[in-house]
Order: structure tokens, then C-alpha cells, then sequence
């Protein structure tokens, strides 16, 4: 009896996968508002490939995938910690964490 | 069995971290920089004597490789790291950032980098990269009371992330459609197929997610936007460190990605390989020549030598494996020698880094000019300063394996870095003398001191860094 991956296939996961990745990357070169909005669209990317990896895992039949996720949510976590540290020391200086104001250096 | 003592160097240098932030935050009085400084300058030097003994072979289940290649990478960030630790000591009291978490963010760095170094399992490069690139993060936004420093950690952080974040989706394409994330299974799989059979098209998708996350930590063009702001923004004893040891860990992933695992499909990532080389040899030197700010020049220098080393990648030979490993040797005494010169531009207490403030240098401080001169020149790739052996290497192989173009573009952007590397030596050779500099202090001087001397006399340690690239290029070509 098919069950779990098997009976829904790779192609879905595949493809809202994809979906989250466009949009993660779109996400951080369209917007034009807020950091923290960049931060949830690097999110968004990260996650994609954290499905993907589970998905494949079960594919396969093959654990390391699923480790992998693991190490990469740790990391994701962490990640993010200094993500927003690094936003909170840059509001105290500026005064503001709109993407427009983030120019001081151009080249 | 596992062979554990072949992650002795990795082990040991991420216990002295511990120990040493322990060390930190238990001092009660004073400021435990400097000891906690000196503490990780003794860690890098066991270390690199760890390394060099370290065995060969793979182990933790094949996650962990130590072989030749692996060692001269991790002696190459460990000789990096060691000097901007060095250089780090006297400019962050100045700049009053001496806190004590600069050098442990240092040392959990380079353990990042000697991880990369020594992966043999997309998992290691995974992690390896992050602990490298997180530490970096922090580096960057280290002087917290200054705007620049936190927007260019900002920066830094956002398209880091962006890169982590397509390397690892790439990682998982590639193991969706290979079936395994070790290096050796990997082989296996695409040799598997024989060479007449298609690669699908979801592996090949892969590879170019992995290497563009790999391009974005190069800096190598189109992928380099981040590199000026953040060289300019962050303290330049950051900035040494991340033009240093993180561009050549970056390059050991990929060298032994592309050349290990997907070295069969080399038809399918060269044309990539080589389009991104001369984009970025191109930029590089075509960018560098409006910049009035030295950290900026420097960025775009370090852009360009990217592509010069990514040459050697596109040869796919070992003997272009070889140009790139001497390339990146002599690229990473050159530019700490350069950031050090940088590091003692100081008037009146002020750090300044405009091109104009060098004017007249020769004349008030002698013995820097002529570092100075001496890296600049060296990095245009003058013989016999040692850059001209990393690109007649290089080139070489380039003209080897029949790119052609390759090289008639790297031999054209050479010329045009000449002039911009020119224009330095210019104001500081015959502009009229501004104010000299302040006295500098006797750490920065002895970097200085050393990297020029290793730069102009490179011809004398030819044969053994030749010998040991060597050694390194056909490991990967088992």
C-alpha cells in the first residue's frame, strides 16, 4: 500500500518548494519598505530548502537529508539571533530600519 | 572506525575558543583583550603545528577528510587570521572597539574556514560556511557605536543570508537528484551513469545554485555588490581578515566541490565558470580606477584577484588547480601587507583612507611607501614581486586548456590594474608631502615588514609553495 511521499509524489513538494524560493528572493530585491520584511524573506528561502531536503529524504529513503535539516534550522536560528542583533544596533544608530535609509555608503 | 584525531586542529582550536572566552568573562579587572588576544595567537600557532602533523584519511563517517589539500588551506587562514589578530591588537585600542570577543570571533572563524577546508560531505560545507560567515556577521557591525560598521554588518548579513540561503537550496537539489551528499557518493552517482547518459536537468540546477552561493562569499561579479560598501563600512581590521582567510576557505569549497565530486561534469559548469571569471576580472580592475578611498580600491582589487584565482578553476586541470592555490597564497600576504600599510594611515589619532591622504609618503615615512609600493606593485603582478607567479601560473594553465579568451582578457585587465595600482604609487611617490603620519606601533610595522619582505622575495619560497600546491591540486584529481 503506498503511503506518506509515495502517494503524493515529489512534483508538489518540488513545487511549492520553488514557489517559496521565488518569492523569498523577490521578497528582499522588491521590497522596499523594512528590514525585518528582508529578514522573514531569508527565511522564507531557508525554509524552502528545508522541505525540500525533507522531501527528497523520504524520496530517497535515505536519513542524512533529514540531518541536514536539522544542522540547517540550528543554523537558521542562530541566523537569525544575529540577523536581528545587528538590525537593533543599526536602528540605535539611525534611528530608523526602513531599506531606503540604508545608504550611507553607495557604490 | 573513526579516525577522530584527524579533527584534532578543529577540536583543539574550538576548546582554546571556550577556554579563552571563559578566560574573558571571569576577568574582573582591566581589559582582558590583550591577554585574550595573546591566548588566540597561541591556539593558531598549535593549530597550525596540529595541522601539519594531522594524518590523512576520511573520517566521521565520511563527513571528514584530512589530506594535503585540506592542509595547505587551513595553514593559509590560520597564517591570515594569526595577522589580523595581530593587526587587530593595536587598531581596535585606538578605535576604542578593544573588547575581548573580537579575537574569539576570530578564532570561531577560522574554525569555520578550516572546516570548509576539510569537508567531504555537503553537510561539513554547510556548516562549516555558517560558523564562518556568522562569525564574520558580528565582525562587521563590531564597532556598534559607528553608523558604517552597523550598515555594513546589515549589508553583509543580508546578502550573506541570501547566499546561505541558494547555497543551501542548491545543496538540496543536489541531493534530491544525486541520492547522497557525500563528496565520494556523489562521484559515484554522476560517473555511474556513464558519460553518454543525460545529467538531469534538477542536479545541474543544483550545481549553479551551489556555486553562485559560492560566488556571493568570493565577491566574484555579478555577485559582488556587498564587497565595497562592507570593506568600507566595517573596521579595517575586519576588513583585513575578510579579504584574507574567508575568500581562500570559499575557494577551497570550491575547488573541491567543482573539481571533486562534479569534476565529470566539467563541460556542463566551465562555460559558467569562465563567463564569471572574466566578469569579474573585468569589474574588478574597470571599477577600481574612479575610487578615491583606499578601502574601496582595495575591495575592487580583491574583486578582481578573485577572478584572476577563479582562472585557474575554469582550466580544470590540476595544473590550473596548482596556478590558483599559488594565486591564492600570494593574494593573501599581499592584501593583509596592504591592509597593514592601511591599518598605519593615522593622523592626529584619526584613521584616514583616502588615496590623496598617502601623498607625499615617501619622503615622511620612507620604509611604508616602499611597502606599500612593493604590494601595490606586487598585486598589479610585476615581476619579481611574488603576484607574478600566481598569474604566470594561472595564465598558463588557462592558455593550457585552450581558453584563450580567458587569458587575453586577464592579460588586458592586468594592464588596466597596473595603472590603477600605478596612481597609488604616484601620490605617494612624487605628490607634494602632506603632514606625516603618526608613529606606528612596533606589531603593525613588524606585519608590514614581514609581508613585504615575503612578497618581494617570493622567488626564494617558489619552489616549496609550488611543491606544496602541487601536492594539494592532485589530491583532488585521484
Amino acid at each position: 500500500m503506498a503511503h506518506g511521499i509515495q502517494l503524493v509524489g515529489l512534483g508538489p513538494f518540488l513545487v511549492v518548494t520553488a514557489m517559496l524560493l521565488v518569492f523569498g528572493v523577490f521578497g528582499i530585491f522588491l521590497n522596499r519598505k523594512n528590514i525585518i520584511v528582508i529578514m522573514m524573506s531569508i527565511e522564507l528561502i531557508l525554509l524552502a530548502a528545508n522541505l525540500n531536503l525533507v522531501a527528497f529524504s523520504a524520496a530517497l529513503g535515505d536519513l542524512s537529508g533529514q540531518v541536514l535539516t536539522l544542522f540547517s534550522l540550528t543554523v537558521a536560528a542562530a541566523e537569525a539571533a544575529i540577523g536581528l542583533a545587528i538590525v537593533t544596533v543599526y536602528f540605535r544608530n539611525r534611528g530608523s530600519i526602513q531599506v531606503e535609509d540604508v545608504t550611507l555608503m553607495k557604490g | 572506525m573513526t579516525h577522530w584525531t584527524l579533527a584534532l586542529p578543529e577540536i583543539v582550536l574550538s576548546v582554546c575558543g571556550l577556554a579563552i572566552l571563559l578566560f574573558g568573562v571571569v576577568q574582573k579587572r582591566g581589559n582582558p583583550t590583550r591577554a585574550c588576544t595573546v591566548l588566540t595567537l597561541v591556539a593558531y600557532l598549535v593549530a597550525a603545528v596540529l595541522v601539519l602533523l594531522a594524518p590523512d584519511g576520511t573520517g566521521y563517517r565520511g563527513t571528514f577528510v584530512g589530506d594535503g589539500f585540506a592542509r595547505y588551506m587551513k595553514i593559509l587562514s590560520l597564517a591570515g587570521a594569526g595577522l589580523c589578530a595581530v593587526l587587530s591588537l593595536d587598531y581596535n585600542g585606538r578605535q576604542k572597539i578593544d573588547r575581548f570577543e573580537f579575537p574569539l570571533l576570530l578564532l570561531f572563524a577560522t574554525v569555520g574556514t578550516m572546516l570548509m577546508a576539510s569537508s567531504e560531505n555537503l553537510m561539513t560545507l554547510f556548516v562549516g560556511l555558517e560558523l564562518q560567515s556568522l562569525a564574520i556577521y558580528i565582525l562587521c557591525a563590531f564597532a556598534r557605536d559607528e553608523l558604517t560598521s552597523a550598515e555594513a554588518g546589515l549589508k553583509y548579513f543580508v546578502l550573506g543570508s541570501l547566499a546561505s540561503g541558494l547555497l543551501l537550496y542548491g545543496i538540496s537539489l543536489v541531493y534530491g537528484f544525486a541520492g547522497t551528499l557525500e563528496y565520494g557518493g556523489l562521484r559515484h552517482a554522476l560517473i555511474g551513469g556513464g558519460p553518454s547518459t543525460a545529467v538531469p536537468a534538477g542536479l545541474v540546477i543544483g550545481i549553479v545554485f551551489v556555486f553562485v552561493g559560492l560566488a556571493f562569499k568570493l565577491s566574484a561579479a555579478p555577485f559582488h555588490m556587498w564587497t565595497p560598501d562592507v570593506y568600507e563600512g566595517a573596521p579595517i581590521s575586519v576588513t583585513a581578515f575578510m579579504s584574507g582567510a574567508p575568500k581562500v576557505a570559499a575557494f577551497a569549497l570550491l575547488l573541491r566541490v567543482m573539481a571533486g565530486p562534479f569534476g565529470h561534469l566539467t563541460h556542463q559548469w566551465q562555460l559558467l565558470v569562465e563567463l564569471v571569471s572574466i566578469t569579474t576580472m573585468a569589474l574588478g580592475s574597470l571599477a577600481a580606477i574612479q575610487q578615491t578611498n583606499v578601502k574601496r580600491l582595495m575591495a575592487y582589487s580583491s574583486i578582481g584577484h578573485m577572478g584572476y584565482a577563479m582562472m585557474g578553476l575554469a582550466a580544470a586541470t590540476p595544473a590550473g588547480i596548482r596556478g590558483t592555490l599559488v594565486y591564492l597564497a600570494t593574494y593573501l600576504f599581499m592584501t593583509t601587507g596592504a591592509f597593514a600599510c592601511i591599518v598605519a594611515m593615522r593622523r592626529g589619532g584619526q584613521p584616514l583612507d583616502r588615496i590623496s591622504d598617502l601623498s607625499g609618503l615617501s619622503r615622511t615615512r620612507p620604509m611604508l611607501a616602499l611597502a606599500m609600493a612593493v604590494f601595490m606593485f606586487g598585486m598589479a603582478g610585476m615581476p619579481p614581486l611574488s603576484g607574478f607567479f600566481g598569474k604566470l601560473l594561472v595564465f598558463a594553465a588557462a592558455v593550457q586548456a585552450g581558453l584563450w579568451t580567458l587569458a587575453v582578457v586577464g592579460v588586458v585587465t592586468s594592464v588596466i590594474g597596473l595603472y590603477y595600482y600605478w596612481r597609488v604609487v604616484k601620490v605617494m611617490y612624487l605628490d607634494g608631502p602632506v603632514p606625516a603620519f603618526d608613529r606606528s606601533v612596533r606589531s603593525v610595522s613588524a606585519v608590514t615588514g614581514a609581508m613585504a619582505l615575503i612578497t618581494g622575495l617570493f622567488l626564494l619560497v617558489l619552489g616549496p609553495v609550488v611543491g606544496a600546491a602541487q601536492a594539494a591540486a592532485a589530491v583532488l584529481f585521484r
